[in-house]
């Protein structure tokens, strides 16, 4: 069973992809800022990251570079999932080594083939 | 008091004036060159001995006519924003430095003119300032109780002129340009003016409080005099007349004499200035005179009968009184009035002497075979030696000619004699039509009157009265000259001066003037116009080389300056260093730079040793001028344009700059609306695919994605009312409400809907009434909201059992409103940033704001149409939002916000 963990502010969103996700065989984590993803990564090593970038305490793209530092995480895809759909964004979420940026609104069904392929690359 | 002891007094207060001259050149602070008042105490210099000590003695033999040398300079001096203006920038542009080059300029710079308009200030002065030394001689003998001796090695009045005389050469000849301002003499007049002004004032006190019983007490004894009432009335027709010239007389002398010509003119350094004196200096005047009548009639009721000179009733009077502290401070007042007198007239008359007589006539010659150094050190000797020979003259003068007659009237024949330049001198700054021969032969007609109707008289009869019966018998052919009404100083005044002006008049539009002349006129009449190029009004013509007339500047200037004046020249012009021939505007500039130190004849006939000039007819100058005129105004204009076009330029920058500022912030403001747009239709599209795509998702689930729905739309159409509101706020488009209501019961409505989610938070609110009035005018819905936004922040960021305190009060017709709570503090950097709307800090990352980032805007929007302000400020453990609205709105503050 495939693991992920969810980081979103946004109570709403998150259910959706909550219930996506389980539904589509996964172990779904959640988290509500960028401290909360870091706190399992203590415990776990994940398969995917869905990464909100503005979220309280810590951000996105702050996350993202404290999971890049480790070693261990090397094989768990981490992907943007922002409602800042400026290119200067994108460009930034994906130089930092983001594998994908997706922008806010998205189809679940498509984030999901997105994530399918990620895996078979 | 001792004659050695006054002796020291002297030296001592000598010694003071050298050091306040010294500190004064040594310092050149801002406050000794910027400054005003020491311009108009300067030009006190005008109150001599003659007004310390004669016009007491005036007041007391003849009533009234003490006041028109106060009365006179005090009507005249408002006109001189006017005409010491124009004066000022003439003089500054032609680097003139004495009268005798700014008559003698105007007129086609004549050498001879400007030697004669120097005689005749050396006849008036020189003689004027025999009777300063007559009154610190006289006065010294007087305070020391000694009698004058006929030694004048045993005189210590002797003593006491030397040292002037060894002051004013040091202290005057500083500087070889004439044109130079002289700090530390300046600032040492200025000194002795203000001191004797003090002085009179503690005798006038000492008179009036001390020796009598105020000023009525005087009135009253005085008025027991049986010439009492006729010497304070103008007797009739005859006596007004008389004071009514003798007013001209001493109005004229304010403007012609050349040390008033010297302290206002030369010594100038900002046009502003005279701003200040001219309202100064008649109030300096009307100080000294408040306190000659009841000095003059103390005096005369104090010594009744015997037999004392009233001129110096200011020193008996405290001797009288064996008051030795104020007899000394009253012969130190009218020591500084002799003094001042004599350092200014001796330095004017010095700088006319050499550069308009003994340079010109003995000495160019010489000069031009000299090195700098050498020239320097015999211009500065040449006026050294006239300042000391100028008041030795006067001391031989005042010994041989005027030890019997008063100070008064040697005084008024010098401002006669002196009275004779005025057609020359007022024709010069606005009339064009008067000429060379017209100024000349009127002044010489004026001067005869006044030799054969004043100084005779004065002078020679009091010399050699065997001649007397002879001369009167031919004095009698004039007889038909007398004007019945007229006393004998204003008659020749009237007379003098109306040959004078008249002869002036007449020859001047009758004889055609010299195109020098006329050049001159238009530059003087019209010195505005040509204030910024008047080298290129100056019309000459003929072949000159630039390296010879370089030759003559190096043998005043040294090379180092002349090289330095050269390269500011070209630069003015624009020309090329290389050019070999020089134009009127280097003829111009060279006289200039010759002017200040040997005068403008001088300078001129220098010149013309090396050029050659073609001669130019009148009307080819007035040609010129007329095209020299009009290209000065279009040059102006161009310059305007010009201005105008870089003005303009600057404000689009500037409008496109914050064009692109606006244009960035609508940029933003639409990123930030769509990224708050983007988030609930992310929730409400995850929602409507998971419904749409999952068949078997259960009920209770299915409910929660519908809700999701249904709220995530009602957030989306508040964030999009909320910008329309904004929009709509900030338009103007919504017309306030404003009506009277209690301020505290819009309060309680605004909080009442949050008391439920304060309750959650466990937070304490509190609130500080400190009014006394609680109906204003405001809308009160819009308040509401105000509030609610306000406290809606407040709870959102104050922490878990927080407070939330709120405080009215009033300060300065204001109503303040401040709302603090606990919790997280805003960066500094932020805090004006707030109110922005969608602002989101620098840390937005970090931080996610809630609601639609619009409430605090919305806030500023409302408190700032209804004429407020609004602010946050951290305080402690805290933010503090500030509201402080009118106590009552007016319509306009309504109207304008809509």
């Amino acid at each position: 069973m495939k693991k992920i963990i969810i980081a979103d502010d946004e109570h709403k969103i998150l259910m959706s992809l909550e219930y996506s996700f389980k539904k589509n065989g996964y172990e779904v984590f959640i988290a509500r800022d960028g401290t909360e993803v870091l706190d399992f990564l203590k415990t776990m090593v994940p398969d995917v990251i869905l990464l909100d970038i503005m979220m309280p305490n810590l951000d996105g793209y702050s996350t993202l570079e404290v999971i890049k530092e480790q070693e261990r995480l090397k094989n768990t895809k981490v992907i943007f999932l922002s409602a800042k759909n400026n290119p200067k964004d994108i460009e930034k979420g994906l130089e930092m080594g983001a594998d994908a940026y997706v922008t806010k609104p998205y189809s679940i069904k498509k984030l999901m083939q997105q994530i399918e392929e990620l895996f078979e690359a | 008091m001792s004659s050695f002891a006054l002796f020291i007094v002297v030296l001592l207060y000598l010694a003071l004036l050298f050091l306040v001259a010294h500190l004064a050149e040594k310092k050149k602070s801002k406050l000794w060159i910027n400054n005003p008042y020491i311009y108009a105490l300067s030009l006190a210099v005008y109150c001599t001995a003659w007004t310390y000590y004669g016009s007491i003695g005036v007041a007391a033999t003849s009533g009234l006519n003490y006041l028109p040398i106060y009365v006179g300079p005090i009507i005249v001096i408002p006109a001189w924003i006017f005409i010491n203006t124009r004066i000022v920038r003439i003089s500054r542009i032609n680097k003139i430095s004495s009268l005798a080059d700014f008559i003698s300029l105007r007129y086609g710079n004549s050498r001879n003119f400007s030697a004669i308009i120097t005689i005749v200030c050396l006849l008036a002065v020189i003689p004027y300032i025999g009777l300063q030394i007559k009154a610190i001689s006289e006065t010294f003998h007087l305070v020391t109780k000694t009698a004058t001796s006929q030694n004048i090695l045993t005189d210590n009045a002797t003593f006491v002129v030397v040292l002037i005389a060894l002051f004013s050469s040091y202290y005057g000849t500083r500087y070889v340009d004439a044109s130079e301002k002289r700090l530390g003499i300046i600032s040492a007049i200025a000194l002795e003016s203000f001191l004797k002004l003090f002085f009179i004032i503690i005798l006038g006190l000492f008179v009036i409080y001390f020796a009598f019983d105020g000023f009525s007490d005087i009135y009253e004894k005085a008025s027991k005099f049986e010439d009492f009432k006729q010497k304070n009335t103008f007797n009739g027709i005859e006596g007004a007349l008389n004071w009514m010239i003798l007013c001209m007389i001493s109005g004229t002398a304010i403007c012609i004499l050349p040390r008033q010509f010297h302290t206002a003119i030369v010594e100038n350094r900002q046009e502003k200035h005279i701003k200040t004196a001219i309202w100064f200096f008649p109030l300096y005047l009307l100080i000294f005179t408040i306190f000659i009548f009841p000095i003059a009639w103390g005096g005369r009721l104090i010594f009744d009968g015997q037999n004392v000179n009233p001129e110096f009733y200011s020193i008996l009077i405290p001797q009288h009184f064996d008051n030795s502290l104020i007899t000394v401070l009253v012969f130190l007042g009218g020591l500084s009035s002799c003094i001042s007198m004599i350092i200014i007239s001796a330095i004017t008359l010095s700088i006319m002497l050499s550069n308009n007589l003994i340079i010109p006539y003995g000495l160019l010659g010489k000069f031009k075979s000299e090195s700098e150094t050498q020239n320097t050190r015999n211009i500065t000797n040449i006026r050294k030696i006239s300042i000391f020979a100028l008041i030795i003259m006067a001391f031989a003068f005042y010994k041989y000619f005027i030890l019997k007659t008063s100070l008064d009237s040697v005084g008024l024949i010098s401002f006669v004699v002196i009275a004779q330049l005025a057609p020359a001198f007022f024709g010069a700054l606005f009339w064009r039509r008067g000429t060379y021969k017209g100024a000349l032969i009127g002044l010489l007609a004026g001067l005869a009157i006044c030799y054969f109707g004043l100084i005779i008289p004065q002078y020679y009869f009091s010399y050699n009265q065997e001649l007397k019966g002879v001369l009167r018998d031919i004095y009698h052919i004039f007889d038909v000259f007398r004007i019945p009404y007229l006393s004998r100083i204003p008659e020749i005044f009237f007379w003098s001066l109306l040959t004078n002006t008249g002869l002036f008049t007449i020859i001047s539009v009758s004889v055609k003037g010299n195109y020098r002349e006329r050049n001159f006129a238009e530059l003087y009449v019209d010195v505005d116009k040509y204030i910024q190029n008047h080298e290129n009004a100056f019309i000459w013509r003929g072949t000159a080389y630039v390296s010879d007339i370089k030759n003559i500047l190096e043998r005043f200037l040294g090379k180092k300056k002349t090289e330095q004046a050269l390269r500011i020249f070209n630069l003015k012009y624009n020309i090329d260093s290389q050019t070999e021939t020089a134009d009127s505007r280097f003829i111009k500039f060279s006289e200039n730079l010759l002017a200040g130190r040997i005068g403008t004849a001088s300078a001129k006939i220098l010149i013309e040793g090396v050029t050659k000039e073609d001669k130019i007819s009148l009307k080819e100058v007035l040609n010129i001028l007329e095209e020299s005129k009009e290209n000065i105004i279009l040059n102006k204009k161009l310059t305007e344009k010009s201005e105008e076009l870089k003005q303009l330029s600057e404000e689009l920058t500037v409008a496109n700059e914050s064009l692109m500022i606006k244009d960035r912030q609508k940029d933003d403001f639409l990123d930030s609306v769509a990224h708050e747009l983007r988030t609930p239709i992310t929730a409400i599209r995850s929602a409507g695919e998971i419904l749409a795509d999952d068949d078997d998702i259960p009920l209770d689930i299915k409910k929660e994605f519908l809700n999701n729905i249904i709220t995530e739309s009602d957030r989306l159409s508040e964030i999009i009312n909320d910008i329309l509101y904004l929009d709509k706020l900030e338009h103007g488009e919504i017309a306030l409400n404003i009506r009277q209501n209690n301020i505290n019961e819009t309060y309680r409505k605004a909080l009442n809907p949050l008391l439920h989610l304060i309750q959650q938070k466990d937070i304490h609110v509190k609130d500080v009434n400190l009014l006394t009035n609680h109906v204003f005018e405001y809308d009160e819905a819009r308040l509401i909201q105000l509030f609610q936004n306000i406290l809606g922040n407040a709870l959102k960021f104050a922490d878990e059992k927080g407070t939330i305190q709120t405080e009215f009060s009033i300060r300065e017709d204001r109503l303040i409103i401040t709302i603090f709570n606990t919790g997280k503090t805003i960066p500094e950097e932020d805090l004006k940033m707030i109110f922005n709307k969608f602002y989101q800090s620098k840390n937005q990352n970090i931080l996610k704001q809630t609601g639609s980032g619009l409430g605090l805007a919305i806030s500023k929007q409302i408190v700032e149409a209804h004429g407020g302000l609004i602010y946050a400020e951290n305080s402690g453990s805290g933010v503090t939002f500030t509201i402080s609205l009118p106590e009552s709105i007016t319509k306009n503050e309504i109207e304008k916000q809509q």
